[in-house]
């Protein structure tokens, strides 16, 4: 199959990045500077990530959409305020997860936003829940782009005035350049920042826009840090089929209203899960010294016994030292319990740790 | 002090008497992009031609550091340890890896030398 390219595909080329495939897409991992230069620029200034590859499903309909929407999350629409944003999952009956998103209501609607790996799949199985009576609309025409760091406001809200105002999670639509854009404040770094949704003509003329204005391009690599940095969980890693919510630590995302009626889509599992607890549970982890553990190092106990495994590691640039997130047994997920991690066939001591590794700087109440 | 060579695992030695000093490349580290984990092989510790020596890891992914010589190690550089970033900063002079005592100085000459290698970089790096 030929590798499919964003809209902003010119531009990494013009600013040097070094591409690497992404779930089917020719993505920058990193530009000229680097993965640990283009970390702390975000942290300290404004970075600009193509996630164009993501899917933006816009689906259509009327109150009843609402209605079949809660018998697939374990979320409360009916109370979600248009232009309101909530993380969440699509799962099977076992509350395993397909996918992680973010649905965003809006006017006539709602707009998912999917992960690049997984929107296809995800297209398929929403079809089939919610049948031919709602128009849904995968929009390959539309650009994503985020920017995020501290002076991402400002810079934003000079090209695009009233931003400014609004508040973690939520999102408006703002008028450039003769068209419609749809910004949320929100972003999977940790920082401050918006996601913009662009048609994809405009999104080049977009961002050559922002970088005048002093943000730079950041690759997949420095997301993939601030990320695990933020403690964010990353499909395909800390997320799959084989893992429910529950397990992943991410019990805050669904919503207590739902937990004591059920009725969505794997809500016996989780109602048990909550009840029992999970016998695995998600953890952040630091290494001892500079050891970098990656994906799938084992992780043991004082006796030798294996009772986990890493689901990503990486060195922290903000954090100045190595970095981990994994699944334990339940028995072993407190903080500060010491666990030991296999690394070339050596076991290297390492501590369960509170995420995040690095604090958020989300803005909350502006108005 | 001999002249460079190079191999093809990207590691650069330089002879002087019978110990060589070996390091990895300015090719190696902008491939491999930000360093921040090195590990060496212990110091009395013998390793053998084209074996595993060390490893270092950048943000990305781990990589097997190879010894293009047998030999005994009397010296690693702990400063690259305790600070990796140098590694990018000076691959070919100041964030050397490790020092043997060679048995064999004709192991040498199977490597490359600088023209030789910078056109193997460039042909297999494309």
């Amino acid at each position: 199959m030929e590798i499919k390219k964003t809209s902003l595909n010119k531009l990494h080329q013009s600013n040097h990045a070094k591409f690497v495939e992404f779930a089917g897409y020719e993505m920058p991992i990193q530009y000229s500077k680097g993965i640990i230069e283009e970390h702390k620029f975000t942290r300290s200034n404004s970075g600009i990530f193509d996630v164009s590859h993501m899917g933006q499903l816009f689906i259509y309909g009327d109150e009843s959409l609402t209605e079949e929407l809660e018998k697939i999350f374990p979320l409360d629409l009916k109370n979600l305020k248009q232009n309101c944003s909530k993380y969440s999952f699509l799962m099977n009956e076992d509350a395993g997860i397909y996918d992680d998103l973010i649905i965003t209501k809006i006017e006539e609607g709602y707009l998912i936003i999917l992960n690049a790996a997984c929107k296809d799949q995800d297209f398929e199985i929403l079809s089939n829940l919610l049948g031919p009576k709602f128009k849904m609309n995968l929009d390959n025409n539309r650009s994503l782009i985020a920017i995020q760091g501290p002076k991402s406001v400002e810079i934003l809200n000079s090209i695009l005035n009233g931003v400014d105002k609004l508040n973690f999670m939520t999102g408006n639509w703002f008028d450039s350049d003769n068209q419609k854009l749809f910004v949320t404040r929100s972003g999977y770094t940790g920082e401050d920042g918006f996601e913009i949704s662009i048609s994809n003509d405009k999104a080049e003329k977009f961002v050559e826009n922002l970088i005048e204005k002093g943000a730079q391009l950041i690759g997949l690599g420095a997301r993939d840090t601030l990320r695990m940095e933020a403690g964010l969980c990353l499909y395909g890693h800390e997320l799959d089929i084989n893992k429910t919510p529950v397990e992943a630590n991410l019990r805050w995302a669904i919503s207590k209203s739902r937990l004591s009626n059920g009725g969505f889509i794997g809500s016996k599992k989780i109602m048990n899960q909550m009840q029992d607890g999970a016998s695995q549970i998600r953890v952040g982890i630091k290494p001892e010294g500079r050891l970098i553990a990656r994906e799938k190092t084992k992780i043991f106990n004082d006796t030798d016994k294996q009772i986990g495994e890493i689901t990503s590691g990486t060195f922290g640039p903000s954090v100045n030292g190595p970095i981990a997130m994994g699944y334990v047994d339940k028995e072993f997920s407190k903080v500060d319990t010491k666990i030991f991690l296999e690394v070339r066939g050596k076991k290297h001591p390492a501590n369960v740790c509170a995420l995040p590794f690095y604090k958020k700087n989300y803005v909350k109440g502006v108005n | 002090m001999s002249e460079v060579k190079f191999s093809k695992e990207h590691e650069w030695i330089t002879l002087e008497g019978d110990v060589a000093t070996i390091g990895i490349t300015k090719h190696a580290t902008e491939m491999l992009g930000d360093i921040v984990f090195a590990e060496l092989p212990e110091k009395g510790s013998n390793v053998e031609k084209d074996g595993t020596a060390g490893v270092v890891e950048s943000t990305k992914a781990a990589s097997d550091v190879y010894t293009p010589v047998s030999g005994e190690v009397v010296d690693t550089n702990q400063s690259i340890v305790d600070d990796p970033a140098k590694i990018n900063e000076d691959p070919e002079g100041g964030a050397w890896f490790f020092k043997l005592k060679i048995k064999d100085t004709s192991e040498l000459d199977t490597l490359m030398n600088k023209e030789e290698y910078d056109k193997f970089a460039k042909e297999t790096s494309s």
